[in-house]
């Protein structure tokens, strides 16, 4: 076919992507350089030693267990709620999607600001906490709800459309055969949308252990005990300790990273188990 | 026959559900929505009620402080600005990756939900340092006397930054779908490229555009993480106005920062309103998402 017909002139096509390279470079390619050369700044000894910094370890240890509790909790909640919005008919089922994604359109701010106002000192259950001597803001449990807040919907919304595609004809075969409901879905509905799973597990956990604004809220920011990385980058990049924080951000984007990486995999190689729209 | 008349003629009993021959819907579906309800709807109704505990008016005061009301400003207006930022060059770039071939395109195409993976901070202490005066990009900015970090230019950099994977993720897939036989009988009728292009591609392209600016915008309404170490949060300047919720709430004013995040939550609202309105327009028109 002749040039010019079917796509853009030379020049043009040069311009475009120009553009468009030039645009995601400076959006994309440079703050993650940016990230590991001021981390490496003072040299190799000056970041590897601010993980020696017990506050930074701590950090992390507390980022880990976040994830830890956040993201299985999400996963357990996700199958539920698939299983029942993709194998059943029901009336309220859209209002039910709707809601599951609610949290996506919430400010990370709000996201935390709806447990201070519901157990903070001056919140609607403070005062029965109080009396019990149990904190939930300020403390370890506020940044675990905040964070299955932030990172709600991301399994429910990779096995929902998934398991509405695949209906339940094989389901309903293996029950016919005499299969029970539990292994039914063990061996028939589990294999067949794992790829889907990963892929909803792997977004919660980055976003998990990468929440910022809404655990900011509920921190309290104690040093060495409600700090988790995010929060502790903020600490020492306000004390001008710039390497000691993009030292901890090279961790969190190393994390992003392999995130992206395992995502893309599971695109290329396993995309007809994932979700249409993930499907390139 | 339907389900619902099958089952009135029959004998089989009236339930919530439609009848189905799987089990464990009672369990999943009781937990699911339990689980729903605590964590998500319970916090937001007592928000909700916080704020609503002012009574309109006491929300409208609260909203119209002329902080609180510059700082809606500030957040409304420069979020509108990195969307339309976000439309122009997103655009661009899902054009690129679908049409073009070029060396690379596998890893960028993939690093375009970095800003998706990177934890907010991260972002925002990346930004900070690359756009202040002596940072890679500020320092060719600097000698003509233009400050970026910690100005309103700042949030709109990190906004730009935050909103782009959701333009170029929602134009991707409906530009890949689109039916190249279209672009031909364009062509063959006798339009230049151009006129293809801005009468044929970019109408059918339209909804997704606008679905994909919308999401961007409600995003970068509620950003805070990444904004915040960029702005310099200046009161009346460059004070967004998730910080005041913050600051609001440092100051034990639970009710004004209940207030303020009803305020953002309506808007949101309105905008995932539109998002739906918008999708359910395209399905209908052009019978695509």
């Amino acid at each position: 076919m002749r040039d010019g017909v079917l796509t853009e002139s030379r020049p043009v096509r040069w311009t475009l992507l120009a553009l468009a390279v030039g645009f995601l470079a400076l959006f994309l390619v440079l703050p993650l350089a940016a990230v590991f050369a001021e981390a490496l700044r003072r040299g190799a000894g000056t970041f590897l030693g601010s993980f020696a910094d017990p506050d930074t370890q701590a950090a992390t240890y507390l980022t880990l267990l976040v994830a830890a509790i956040a993201v299985p909790l999400n996963l357990v909640f996700g199958i539920s709620a698939a299983w029942a919005v993709a194998k059943f008919e029901f009336p309220g089922k859209s209002l039910l999607i709707t809601l599951i994604d609610l949290p996506f359109s919430v400010s990370p701010v709000v996201s935390g600001l709806v447990y201070v106002l519901l157990f903070g000192a001056k919140g609607w259950l403070g005062p029965l906490l109080d009396d019990w001597d149990f904190k939930i803001v300020f403390a370890v449990p506020g940044i675990v709800l905040a964070t299955i807040f932030v990172t709600f919907p991301f399994i429910a919304r990779e096995l929902i459309p998934l398991m509405q595609e695949q209906g339940t004809a094989e389901e309903e075969a293996a029950l016919t055969l005499g299969a029970s409901g539990f292994r039914t879905f063990l061996t028939v509905t589990l294999p067949n949308v794992r790829w889907a799973l990963l892929y909803g597990v792997l977004l919660c956990n980055a976003r998990a252990m990468g929440e910022f604004g809404a655990v900011s809220v509920v921190s309290g920011h104690i040093r060495g005990l409600t700090n988790t990385m995010p929060l502790q980058v903020e600490i020492l990049y306000n004390e001008y300790n710039f390497v000691g924080a993009f030292a901890v951000s090279t961790l969190l984007a190393g994390l992003a990273l392999v995130t992206l990486g395992a995502k893309s995999f599971l695109e290329w190689r396993y995309g007809d188990g994932l979700a249409r729209n993930h499907r390139h | 026959m339907s389900v619902a008349a099958l089952r009135d003629s029959t004998s089989i009993p009236r339930t919530f559900r439609e009848p189905s021959a799987l089990p464990g819907f009672g369990l999943t579906f009781g937990f699911a929505v339990s689980y729903l309800s605590l964590i998500v709807l319970l916090p937001l109704a007592v928000l909700l009620a916080k704020a609503g505990g002012l009574g309109l008016d006491g929300i409208w005061k609260v909203a119209t402080t002329p902080r609180v009301l510059a700082a809606l400003e500030v957040s409304f207006f420069i979020s509108a600005a990195a969307a339309l930022v976000n439309a122009i060059f997103g655009s661009i770039a899902a054009w690129v990756l679908v049409r073009y071939e070029f060396p690379g395109k596998r890893l960028l195409d993939a690093a375009i939900d970095l800003p998706f993976a990177l934890p907010t901070a991260v972002a925002g202490i990346a930004l900070a340092a690359l756009y202040a005066t002596n940072g890679w990009v500020g320092s060719l900015f600097a000698p003509w006397g233009i400050k970026i970090a910690f100005t309103p230019w700042g949030i709109l950099i990190a906004l730009i930054f935050i909103g782009m994977p959701f333009v170029v993720r929602t134009i991707q897939p409906v530009l890949q779908d689109l039916d190249r036989d279209v672009e031909e009988a364009s062509a063959t009728l006798g339009a230049t490229r151009a006129q293809t292009v801005f009468r044929v591609v970019v109408p059918s392209l339209l909804p997704a555009l606008l679905t994909g600016v919308a999401l961007a915008f409600a995003r970068a309404v509620g950003e805070y993480g990444s904004v915040i170490f960029i702005a310099g949060n200046m009161p009346f300047v460059s004070e967004i106005a998730p910080l005041l919720i913050v600051t609001k709430l440092e100051e034990f004013d639970y009710a004004g920062a209940a207030a303020i995040a009803a305020v953002m939550l309506a808007i949101s609202f309105l905008a995932l309103l539109a998002i739906n309105g918008l999708q359910v327009y395209s399905r209908r028109r052009l019978g695509h998402a």
